[in-house]
């Protein structure tokens, strides 16, 4: 339902866009998930595809982004939404297809699906979240969580020997032949937001090319599960979130090649 | 085209199973090696390129029936299949499938276990099969074939009830199914009107809602509210249930067998009956829903019951459930790959007879 707004004649030069529902975004304030929402919606909405779009929800705080986003959606098990994007693109290979994806879900509990999927360079577009936690569960470890950083479990900070690296799996997705455009990039200033939704418009139109798997991941936040304001998440994420996933292209078309 | 029906010919399970589903309007499958019954998604691979299908030998068994889910959400005729191991793993799968309410069909060429096992074939899996497998109050429509002939038949039955009740639908067969030859005539190619899927998640038009699949509810009264839709679904199909009565007219033992161990019982009933002894089989040919009623009938005109299976004694609960304390209910069962001979059966039977002292001519 349109809110009726009086714009005794203005321009309306900014608005909620066809492609979201009228839920209310269930986030905390100061998260990252409902600016890519918006962005990822704005995009399939300025591109005329909202009818040949699908998407797949994660497990994690985004798993009901099919209350949100207005097109049609599927809910995945937890790690397998690269493997059921694949079912749909396959019988459907002339729609658009997306999952979303969170750290925990995409790099720890979905690393097979997510790629092989990305090997087989499948035309899909992969959003994954990155904000080192499991948000959902109440601040867990992630695979992408620092060395020192404290979680609920890991209560005296991520230590090498017991739990292992950080682990950058969109530098390993870059390395696979089937990945076409792999890029990182944020959502907590207006230029990173630019970018963001720049980034999501080329993948879609590189699907439509058939191009193979492209990849954005987005460095957030996590201001319930870190422990901070929205404020502080957001300077702790450039402190120390963006040394260790710095923002920009990891792979980039060939300038010949990308030409469509 | 011709009405007539095809020739015979001969072919392995695997492979006639294989066959039936493209002509079933078979779009999509997704599948991962594993004998006995990795001749199937060889089968695919060779002819869903040809005839318009998609093929996909996916990365794991996990994927596979995820794969499967993406496309049956998005209105496709999708299926996999598997044996035992691999079938296990596709359970949290299958579990999500039966909530979100999709149609699809599995196949179990099923092999003994526990653990990675043998290749042999067992059955092993009936509870798995039956009993809902995940997690949650669920149930998959079984189909048990026990010929050649029905390996390729009952795929065109398991989509045809799949999309009915919008459940997932599974094959449970065993490795001699799907490995052994027979004739076979193969139903005829389009012969399996699609359905209206306008759940389907297709793409939004202006003109309808935005379609979601999940099997998420969080609120206790909605998640509820599903489970009571799945329950009623249930108690409808039960009005499907299958299965075939051999001899059962005069029969004083209540022979209960399906699949393979069905075929040997026959046989051990065909020598038992030249000695004189009474007996009838029921093969039920659906798992689930299973013959309750049929059983519970037939019991009250005979002494006793024997179950047959290869496994420790599984289908033998339901049996006993049927039965209800009216007859005794005996068992026979080889486990591990180890198929019963006839003669071992026919001993059973003996001694069931024996036992029971009914007259022998």
């Amino acid at each position: 339902m349109e809110i009726p707004v009086a714009t005794n004649g203005m321009e309306v030069v900014y608005r909620k866009p066809s492609t979201l529902t009228e839920t209310p975004f269930h986030y905390c304030p100061g998260c990252g998930h409902g600016v890519a929402h918006r962005l990822l919606m704005e995009v399939v909405e300025e591109m005329g595809i909202q009818e040949k779009t699908i998407g797949v929800a994660p497990v994690g705080c985004s798993v009901f982004a099919y209350h949100y986003m207005n097109i049609d959606m599927q809910e995945a098990a937890h790690g397998r939404a690269c493997a059921v994007a694949t079912g749909i693109k396959r019988v459907m290979p002339d729609r658009f297809v997306f999952s979303y994806q969170g750290d925990g879900d995409l790099a720890a509990i979905g690393t097979g699906e997510t790629i092989h999927t990305v090997n087989r360079g499948e035309n899909i577009l992969v959003v994954f979240i990155n904000n080192a936690i499991y948000g959902m569960t109440g601040g867990q470890m992630a695979p992408t969580t620092l060395l020192g950083m404290v979680t609920s479990t890991t209560p005296y900070g991520r230590e090498q020997p017991v739990m292992g690296f950080p682990l950058k799996i969109t530098d390993l997705i870059a390395q696979l032949p089937g990945s076409y455009y792999v890029t990182r990039q944020a959502v907590h200033t207006p230029a990173t937001v630019r970018k963001t939704k720049k980034a999501f418009r080329t993948a879609f139109e590189y699907q439509q090319h058939k191009k193979g798997t492209c990849f954005v991941e987005v460095v957030s936040n996590c201001p319930s599960g870190w422990k901070m304001t929205p404020v502080e998440s957001n300077e702790w994420m450039e402190k120390n979130m963006f040394p260790a996933y710095p923002l920009g292209d990891l792979k980039v078309p060939h300038p010949i090649l990308s030409q469509v | 085209m011709s009405t007539e029906p095809e020739k015979p010919r001969m072919m392995k399970g695997n492979e006639a199973l294989a066959e039936a589903a493209i002509r079933a309007g078979l779009q999509a499958y997704f599948g991962y090696p594993i004998t006995p019954q990795s001749e199937i998604l060889e089968y695919f691979t060779v002819e869903m390129p040809k005839r318009g299908g998609v093929a996909l030998q996916a990365e794991s068994e996990l994927a596979a029936i995820n794969m499967v889910y993406g496309a049956a959400a998005a209105g496709a005729r999708a299926m996999t299949s598997s044996s035992s191991p691999g079938i296990s793993l596709m359970q949290e799968g299958l579990s999500y499938m039966a909530s979100a309410q999709l149609p699809c069909l599995v196949v179990n060429v099923s092999r003994g276990g526990p653990g990675l096992g043998t290749i042999q074939p067992a059955q092993s899996d009936y509870f798995q099969a039956t009993k809902g497998g995940g997690h949650g109050d669920y149930h998959l429509i079984v189909l048990a074939p026990s010929t050649v002939q029905e390996m390729a038949d009952f795929v065109f039955d398991a989509f045809r009830l799949a999309e009915r009740y919008r459940n997932p639908a599974m094959i449970l067969a065993d490795g001699a199914l799907g490995q052994m030859m027979e004739k076979v005539v193969l139903p005829p190619e389009g012969s399996l009107p699609r359905t209206e899927k306008p759940w389907a998640t297709t793409g939004k038009p202006p003109w309808r809602e935005r379609n979601y699949i999940t099997s998420l509810y969080i609120e206790p009264d909605e998640m509820e509210g599903i489970n009571l839709q799945l329950q009623k679904k249930y108690a409808e199909m039960q009005k499907e249930v299958r299965y075939q009565e051999v001899d059962t007219d005069d029969a004083e033992i209540l022979v209960v067998a399906f699949g393979l161990a069905a075929r040997i019982a026959q046989n051990a009933m065909e020598q038992a009956r030249e000695r004189g002894i009474k007996v009838g089989l029921l093969r039920p040919i659906t798992l689930y829903p299973f013959p309750h009623e049929a059983i519970g009938n037939l019991t009250r005109n005979v002494v006793s019951v024997l179950v047959v299976e290869m496994n420790a004694g599984q289908m033998v609960e339901d049996v006993r459930l049927a039965v209800n304390g009216r007859r005794p209910v005996h068992f026979k069962g080889r486990m591990g790959g180890v198929i019963p001979s006839p003669e071992e059966v026919l001993e059973a039977i003996e001694s069931v007879a024996e036992s029971y002292r009914i007259p022998q001519e």
